[in-house]
């Protein structure tokens, strides 16, 4: 991709008091964010922190929620969600394909397949995936569109420890190939540790912490040096080392 | 005080095992033999052409009867007997008339149920002002026995082709609608975000989407009206026609003539058996996606 000079300006996401609320519950209570173009941000919060809900503001899924301020986003947005969604009634790749058009849809379906390791499987039936082929398949359709936004929702959170690491091996390296901006939802302090440039946290509907990561990648669970964001991010959660 | 006793029970059944492990230790092979694979609860592999058994069983019962001469031929002819009475009526032009007649009434029927079950599905399933209208009606109309139109069918279209063919309609839109609607209503709303997510029109997101997703249960439905297709005909042919497979019936049973009435029966269950396997057949292929019990 070539250099967008004006994305260094311009963020690619920016929130201007938003505020979300369900049935008088504030669960977004005026949140001012903006997130560089290209950029890799993990977003943390407990169960019903609002992350899930911030993320489909974003993503323009809030249809009939109550709710204030300003949201600019690109036009091109994927999002990857928890469950693959693969429609079981459409191939690999014409699950890849949905949505997309053009001559060369086909072939760029087929290209970003064999980008996530699942080419020659174009043919198969999603029932014939396993969980992580499934989600690979999921983030090669969010990738055929050349998303200037990726969402993504708790997109490693249904699979085994193991499946996990190479996902997400396999997300920052596509991240570093296309450049979109990232923002991943997750509960796991560590799996926004190892892949985030920054991690925000998510506490009572505003940004309790904004924390930017500066070790160099690929990182591992091991190096000591992350330890101490681990003990901010974790404080920030109202979770303390001893009880972890 | 009831678990600490459970808990000692599960102890020393766990170390009996242990210690009869123990005494088998000195029979490695009886032991991995011992240990079976856990029950299969699926009922294992299809046995070839598995729909024809028990008719064919059936019918090779009734052939040992007959030949024995444990049957009373007034009441139940011998199968041979039904089939030359087929051979007869086919030749002498009554057969093929009756059975055109039967079949033309039960495609026309079946035709319009179909289309007109489907449409209002859609038209239910994809507007709420459509579900406003139709959902209730339609579920007004299946509280009403269809064979009990009859009459007032009668009244209104005249004894003619056109009431029959109403109520063959009538008695097949009922079940494709119904289950084609609660399959358009049950779409999963993961779905229906995905389309979003990936900017599909409403169009493709129809096509693509609530389609296919609806096919299964409207297979049901389908498989449905086609049996009721063929009970809506056995009925009107029977009480109200003057041609076709029922009125051939009901003209046997007058003259006593058993074996005819054999043979209408035996061309009903044909036409239900064959309508019945290309449905299936047609929906094998069509959810070629589905991988199930039954596959």
């Amino acid at each position: 991709m070539a250099p967008h000079t004006e994305q260094l300006t311009r963020p690619a996401v920016r929130l201007t008091g938003l505020t979300r609320s369900f049935e008088g519950r504030t669960v977004l209570d005026g949140i001012d964010l903006d997130l560089p173009a290209g950029s890799f941000t993990a977003l943390l919060g407990h169960s019903g922190s609002g992350k899930s809900t911030l993320l489909r503001a974003i993503a323009g899924l809030d249809h009939r929620v109550t709710g204030s301020g300003e949201l600019e986003a690109p036009d091109r947005v994927s999002v990857v969600f928890q469950d693959s969604r693969l429609l079981p009634w459409r191939r690999v790749l014409d699950n890849v394909l949905l949505g997309t058009d053009g001559k060369d849809a086909a072939a760029r379906g087929r290209a970003a397949l064999a980008e996530v390791g699942l080419g020659g499987r174009e043919r198969a039936w999603p029932s014939e995936l396993s969980g992580g082929e499934a989600q690979r398949a999921a983030l090669a359709r969010s990738l055929v569109r050349e998303p200037e936004l990726l969402l993504a929702d708790e997109p490693f959170g249904a699979l085994d420890a193991l499946t996990r690491i190479r996902m997400h091996g396999l997300l920052r390296e596509l991240w570093q190939r296309h450049r979109p901006s990232v923002l991943l939802v997750t509960h796991d302090v560590d799996e926004a540790i190892v892949l985030a440039d920054r991690v925000l946290v998510l506490d009572n509907g505003r940004i309790g912490l904004d924390l930017t990561i500066d070790r160099p990648h690929p990182r591992s669970y091991r190096d000591p040096l992350l330890g101490e964001y681990r003990e901010r991010l974790l404080a920030a959660l109202g979770v303390t080392e001893d009880l972890a | 005080m009831t678990t600490s006793a459970t808990e000692k029970s599960t102890t020393t059944a766990a170390t009996a095992t242990a210690q009869s492990a123990g005494a088998d230790a000195g029979a490695p092979a009886t032991a991995r033999t011992a240990r079976r694979g856990r029950r299969a609860l699926s009922p294992g592999k299809r046995l070839p052409a598995a729909r024809l058994v028990g008719p064919l069983v059936l019918l090779a019962l009734w052939a040992a009867a007959s030949a024995a001469g444990r049957l009373d031929p007034g009441a139940i002819p011998a199968p041979w007997t039904v089939l030359k009475t087929a051979g007869h009526l086919w030749t002498d032009g009554t057969l093929p008339t009756d059975v055109a007649t039967s079949l033309r009434r039960a495609a026309y029927g079946f035709a319009i149920g179909l289309g007109a079950g489907v449409l209002l599905a859609l038209a239910a399933g994809l507007s709420r002002t459509g579900e406003a209208l139709i959902d209730g009606t339609v579920n007004l109309n299946r509280a009403i026995p269809t064979l009990g139109l009859i009459p007032l069918f009668i009244l209104w279209l005249g004894i003619g082709e056109t009431f029959k063919v109403a109520i063959i309609a009538i008695v097949v839109y009922i079940p494709v609608y119904l289950n084609t609607h609660a399959a358009l209503a049950g779409i999963d709303t993961r779905f229906v975000e995905l389309a979003e997510v990936q900017g599909l029109s409403r169009y493709r997101f129809i096509r693509q989407i609530v389609i296919p997703g609806a096919l299964p249960g409207f297979f049901v439905g389908l498989r449905l009206g086609v049996t009721g297709s063929w009970l809506g005909l056995v009925v009107l042919e029977q009480i109200n026609a003057t041609s076709g497979l029922g009125y051939m019936m009901f003209q046997a049973q007058n003259y006593g003539q058993t074996d005819v009435i054999l043979v209408g029966l035996l061309v009903y269950g044909v036409f239900g058996l064959v309508s019945d396997s290309v449905v299936r057949l047609i929906e094998r292929r069509v959810l070629s996606w589905r991988r199930t019990l039954s596959s």
